[in-house]
């Protein structure tokens, strides 16, 4: 088990080496920091001084390691825009994005499993092909065009809800929706297709033969069985709850670390738009180490030192 | 005497496609009967519906009565309690029928709990009598291990502790050692034998290997395209099949003396189900083969007390058997 939890942590670290040299090398390609934040206008002397202030007329690997050394001790620089703590931008903003993102987890988890596992006990029936057009159109339809549809029936037409901003818990209803059922229809079909998978399965029909009743089967039988692809999924959607929502924070104006990355690219405000991919590389691994472990619990095939039959 | 389990006009359609096409068998208590076919022919879905465990989109009709109580038909809660508790049954790919994630002990308690009312340590301690009765090395421990810490021939020993759990009347197994090494099949057979006459238990062994029935069964019913086409002690079938297509099975086995020879195959393929021939299911690849075959389906015709065969050149003078009431 240690020897397990060491190399996956050792594979964890190597990945968000990785993601931090690919943001690192993309960023300086794409633009000078310098020239976009004093304008096109600035005087060659002064877009010069900023560039020595900030450390960009250094050649890049100095540049490269001198940013990896200071990571390494826990300084993530700061924003280039107002000389902040690139990392208290980036924290102050979590709460306001985590308020969207894990009531939208919520809904994804009991709108769209109890879903799929519906579709697929009634499999081919009305309810089922219902579920399912609505589970493609929310798979398809992109967040941004669900948001403003929503907006423009409860907010526009209705007049229920507010269309965006922060003030009360009305104003993020319609980006929660927005987000969860989208996510839920992805759950719903990978649920579905999990169940389906699993009840055509021979040891489905060795517990019926053993006069299981077909409640019992479902949920002792099929369920625990189904759950493992199924937690994939969620791992995944809960890898996302950081930087998930920069769609759906713009559409809605929603002050969330979304939003802030999408200003934070567009200033090439190197420092804050590194933090955030950091962040987002380190919630990703999180999560992937939380769906291994699981792995583990649901599927004794997949436990570590098997005790093989003589 | 009344049969344990008679089945009369069985018959399954899957989206109009006939599987089975008007089984009539009758199975005693303790009796050990055969059924012998090629692969979809409907050996198993005979008894995938006799339970009730087919699709929902399969047609059944025909009847299925278990000691004077009809199965076809009857309300889930029935069924269950005559799942595993009255027939139980196991499959041909014991891997894949035990479920991957729970222990084998649980999978046996779970029987022993829903057929026999046993929980907690009683259970445990059944099911470890039950291990060991099936031939399960250090059957203590075994209870906690998964099945896919276990080899091919020790889950199905497991199953078949699981089916025994229940107290059954008949066991049907179907296939029980397809998947499985010679060495252990002949094991496995072994055991399913003597399980069967300690336990006083009737068995209806499914397989496509006849040698495998003959060991086993003493009485063995043909199938061929989703019917009987001929049913008889073990032995008489061997000295005197009267259906040609049971006559191209004997003939395909290898002869155990003499000078070797090639196998006989019987030519031509199975009809598909829904390209039946209008008469005999047999009769595109029947050497024999005369115009009253494609006339009507020929029903089973006695030829002595116990053999039974669907041929129209068998016994002429046979009168066909009357349908016993069901």
């Amino acid at each position: 088990m240690l020897r397990f939890l060491a190399t996956r942590l050792a594979r964890a670290a190597l990945t968000i080496a990785m993601v931090v040299t690919f943001a690192f090398v993309v960023l300086r390609l794409s633009g000078d920091p310098a020239q976009i934040i004093m304008g096109a206008d600035a005087p060659p002397e002064a877009v010069d001084a900023f560039r020595s202030a900030w450390g960009l007329d250094e050649p890049i690997w100095v540049q490269y390691f001198s940013y990896f050394w200071a990571i390494l001790q826990g300084d993530l620089g700061r924003s280039m825009r107002d000389g902040r703590d690139a990392i208290m931008l980036v924290t102050e903003r979590i709460p306001a994005t985590l308020a969207l993102t894990l009531p939208a987890l919520a809904i994804k988890i009991c709108l769209g499993i109890p879903a799929g596992i519906y579709a697929a006990l009634h499999r081919n029936s009305l309810a089922d092909r219902v579920v399912m057009i609505i589970a493609v159109a929310g798979f398809t339809v992109p967040s941004f065009v669900l948001g403003l549809l929503l907006v423009l029936v409860f907010a526009v037409q209705l007049g229920w809800l507010p269309s965006g901003g922060q003030e009360s818990w009305r104003h993020g209803i319609l980006p929660v929706m927005t987000l969860g059922l989208g996510g839920a229809a992805v759950l719903a079909r990978f649920t579905r297709s999990a169940m389906l998978e699993v009840l055509g399965q021979p040891y489905i029909r060795t517990a019926s033969a053993k006069g299981v009743p077909w409640r019992a089967v479902v949920t002792g039988h099929a369920l625990p069985n189904a759950a493992i692809p199924t937690v994939t999924i969620i791992g995944f959607m809960v890898g996302t709850l950081i930087a998930g929502a920069v769609v759906v924070e713009s559409v809605f104006s929603w002050p969330g670390v979304g939003r802030l990355l999408v200003v934070a690219v567009a200033n090439r405000d190197l420092a804050v738009v590194q933090c955030i991919l950091l962040l987002v590389a380190i919630t990703m691994v999180c999560a992937n180490l939380i769906v291994d472990l699981l792995y583990g619990l649901l599927d004794p095939r997949l436990r570590a030192a098997p005790r093989k039959a003589a | 005497m009344m049969p344990l389990v008679r089945l009369t006009g069985l018959s399954v359609a899957f989206d109009g496609a006939p599987a089975l096409r008007g089984i009539d068998l009758s199975v005693a208590k303790g009796e050990a009967v055969g059924l012998v076919g090629e692969s979809g022919c409907g050996k198993s879905v005979t008894w995938l519906a006799a339970l009730g465990l087919l699709p929902a989109k399969a047609r059944i009709t025909g009847s299925v009565m278990l000691d004077g109580q009809e199965l076809i038909g009857a309300p889930a809660p029935v069924l269950e309690r005559v799942r595993g508790g009255r027939i139980a049954m196991i499959f041909q790919d014991p891997s894949s029928s035990l479920n991957p994630v729970h222990r084998i002990g649980k999978q046996i308690m779970e029987a022993l709990g829903l057929h026999r009312g046993m929980t907690g340590s009683n259970a445990r301690a059944e099911a470890k009598r039950l291990l060991d009765l099936v031939g399960i090395p250090d059957a203590g421990r075994r209870l906690d291990a998964y099945p896919h810490e276990l080899s091919g021939g020790q889950n199905q020993r497991v199953m078949i502790a699981i089916a025994l759990a229940g107290q059954p009347e008949l066991l049907v197994a179907d296939e029980p050692t397809t998947a499985l090494d010679v060495t252990i099949q002949a094991q496995i057979l072994e055991l399913l034998q003597s399980i069967r006459r300690q336990m006083g238990m009737a068995l209806v062994l499914i397989s496509h290997d006849l040698g495998v029935i003959a060991e086993a069964c003493e009485r063995v019913a043909v199938m061929y395209a989703g019917r009987i086409v001929e049913e008889a002690p073990v032995a008489q079938l061997f000295d005197a099949a009267a259906h040609p297509y049971t006559q191209g099975l004997i003939g395909a086995l290898p002869p155990m003396d003499g000078p070797r020879r090639r196998l006989a195959a019987i030519p031509g393929g199975v009809p598909e189900p829904w390209a039946m021939p209008p008469g005999c299911g047999f009769a595109p690849r029947c050497q024999f083969r005369s115009a009253p075959c494609d006339a009507a389906i020929p029903g089973l015709m006695g030829l002595s007390d116990q053999h039974r065969a669907a041929c129209i050149r068998v016994a002429p003078a046979a009168m066909p058997l009357e349908r016993i009431p069901a």
